[in-house]
C-alpha cells in the first residue's frame, strides 16, 4: 500500500557516481502528540531504510522522531556493474515496503 | 494649538483616502505565482517530479482512478478513459457551473458527482486522502495549461459573489482579503513572504501541513487567519471565493501538485 517514488538512472559508465532519489508516503507521527481529546497519538514512523545494490548494502539511515512526513533521501554510490538496486524501508506496527529499479552499467 | 488641532481631521481624511487609492487589482502583466515567491530550495523540490511529494499524491490518485467503486461497480477510468487525454485542460476550467445543481462546482465537488450518480458510491470526506489523491490526480493533467475561467450570464452572479468576498473586510481582525494580496503582497507577514494568492497549483503539498491540502482549506486557514468564522467544506461561499481567485488568475499555468511552504 505504500507509495514510494525512486529515481535512479537507467544507464551509467562504469565507476561513475550515480545519485539515488528515494521518497516514500509515510505519515511519521512522533508519538509525542495529542489528539484534541488529549489521548496520545501513538508513534508510527520508520525507523530504517537500506539500500542494497546486487545484494550489498551501500546505504543505511535510521529514522527517528521528529523526521518530516514523506521522508526523502538523497545518496549517492558508484556504478559499479549492471544489476539491480533494492530499497527497503521497515517501522512501527509493521511497517514494510520495498522497491527496486534496475541500473545497466557499461 | 487650536490650528493644529483642527488640521488634524483634514490629515486623518488624507490618509483615509489614500488607503482607499491603494486597493487596486494586479494588473494582468505584474501577476505571479507563489512559485516565484519561494525560495530556491522549495522551487527545486515542485520542480523535480521524484522529489515532490505532491506526487505521492498523484500516485496514489492514479490508481484510484482505475480502481472500481460503488455499486455500479465501476472506475473513473472505464467511463473517462486514459485520463492524460480525458482529463487534459479540465482542471483548468473549473470551479465550473453545474446545470443540475444550477451553480459553479469545483473539482472536488465534481468528483464526488461523479461518485454518487455515476458510480453509486458514498462521496468521499472533504480533505480526505482519496478525494485530495483524485483531485491532485485529475489536476495534474493540467499542468502548464492555462487557466481558462468561462466568465458569462450564468456564473457571473457567482463571479460577483466571490469577488465581493475578496474585498470584504471580515473577522476580529477587520482584514479583506485584498489589504494582503492586493496591497501587501511580496511583502513579509510574521516572516513569511506574502503571495499575490493566485490558486495555480492546488492541491499544493504545503510542507507546513506534511501533506496536500485543497484551496478550500487554505482560505480557511486564511479566514481563521484574521478570526473570522470560516465556512465549513462545500460552502457556496467558498466555491465563489474559488471561482473568482481563479478567473483573477486567469492566463497562468497551472502547476498542480505545487509544493508551498
Amino acid at each position: 500500500m505504500a507509495n514510494a517514488l525512486i529515481n535512479v538512472p537507467d544507464r551509467a559508465r562504469r565507476g561513475e557516481i550515480i545519485e539515488i532519489k528515494t521518497l516514500i508516503s509515510h505519515p511519521m507521527e512522533t508519538g509525542y502528540r495529542r489528539s484534541q481529546l488529549g489521548a496520545r497519538i501513538p508513534r508510527d514512523i520508520v525507523r530504517l531504510f537500506v539500500c542494497t545494490y546486487n545484494g550489498t548494502e551501500v546505504f543505511r539511515a535510521e529514522l527517528h522522531p521528529a523526521i518530516a512526513a514523506n521522508p526523502f533521501f538523497v545518496f549517492s554510490t558508484v556504478a559499479t556493474e549492471s544489476g539491480t538496486l533494492a530499497f527497503q524501508w521497515t517501522g512501527d506496527n509493521g511497517f514494510s515496503a520495498t522497491e527496486t529499479a534496475t541500473i545497466t552499467v557499461d | 494649538m487650536s490650528g493644529r488641532a483642527r488640521r488634524l481631521p483634514i490629515a486623518l481624511s488624507i490618509v483615509a483616502l489614500t488607503g482607499v487609492s491603494f486597493a487596486a487589482e494586479i494588473p494582468l502583466a505584474e501577476r505571479r505565482s507563489g512559485y516565484e515567491l519561494m525560495s530556491q530550495e522549495t522551487r527545486a523540490m515542485q520542480d523535480d517530479d521524484t522529489a515532490n511529494p505532491g506526487m505521492l499524491g498523484v500516485l496514489e490518485g492514479g490508481a484510484l482512478w482505475a480502481r472500481k467503486a460503488g455499486a455500479a461497480g465501476r472506475a473513473c477510468a472505464d467511463c473517462h478513459g486514459d485520463a492524460r487525454q480525458s482529463m487534459k485542460g479540465v482542471a483548468a476550467r473549473y470551479p465550473a457551473y453545474d446545470a443540475a445543481l444550477k451553480r459553479p462546482v469545483n473539482l472536488e465537488q465534481r468528483i464526488n458527482v461523479c461518485r454518487t450518480e455515476r458510480q453509486q458510491a458514498p462521496t468521499l470526506a472533504y480533505e480526505s486522502r482519496e478525494l485530495l489523491a483524485l483531485t491532485a490526480y485529475v489536476a495534474r493533467q493540467s499542468r502548464g495549461m492555462p487557466i481558462d475561467i468561462t466568465a458569462d450570464a450564468r456564473t457571473q452572479p457567482f463571479l460577483d459573489g466571490g469577488r465581493a468576498a475578496f474585498y470584504r473586510r471580515q473577522g476580529q481582525l477587520n482584514l479583506a482579503c485584498s489589504q494582503c494580496h492586493d496591497d501587501q503582497w511580496g511583502r513579509k507577514l510574521a516572516g513569511n513572504v506574502i503571495p499575490q494568492a493566485h490558486p495555480t497549483g492546488y492541491p499544493v503539498y504545503r510542507l507546513e501541513w506534511q501533506s496536500l491540502g485543497s484551496l478550500q482549506r487554505r482560505l480557511r486557514n486564511c479566514l481563521v487567519g484574521i478570526r473570522a468564522e470560516p465556512y465549513e467544506y462545500g460552502a457556496p461561499e467558498l466555491v465563489d471565493l474559488e471561482l473568482f481567485l481563479m478567473w483573477r488568475a486567469r492566463g497562468m499555468a497551472i502547476e498542480t501538485p505545487a509544493v508551498r511552504p
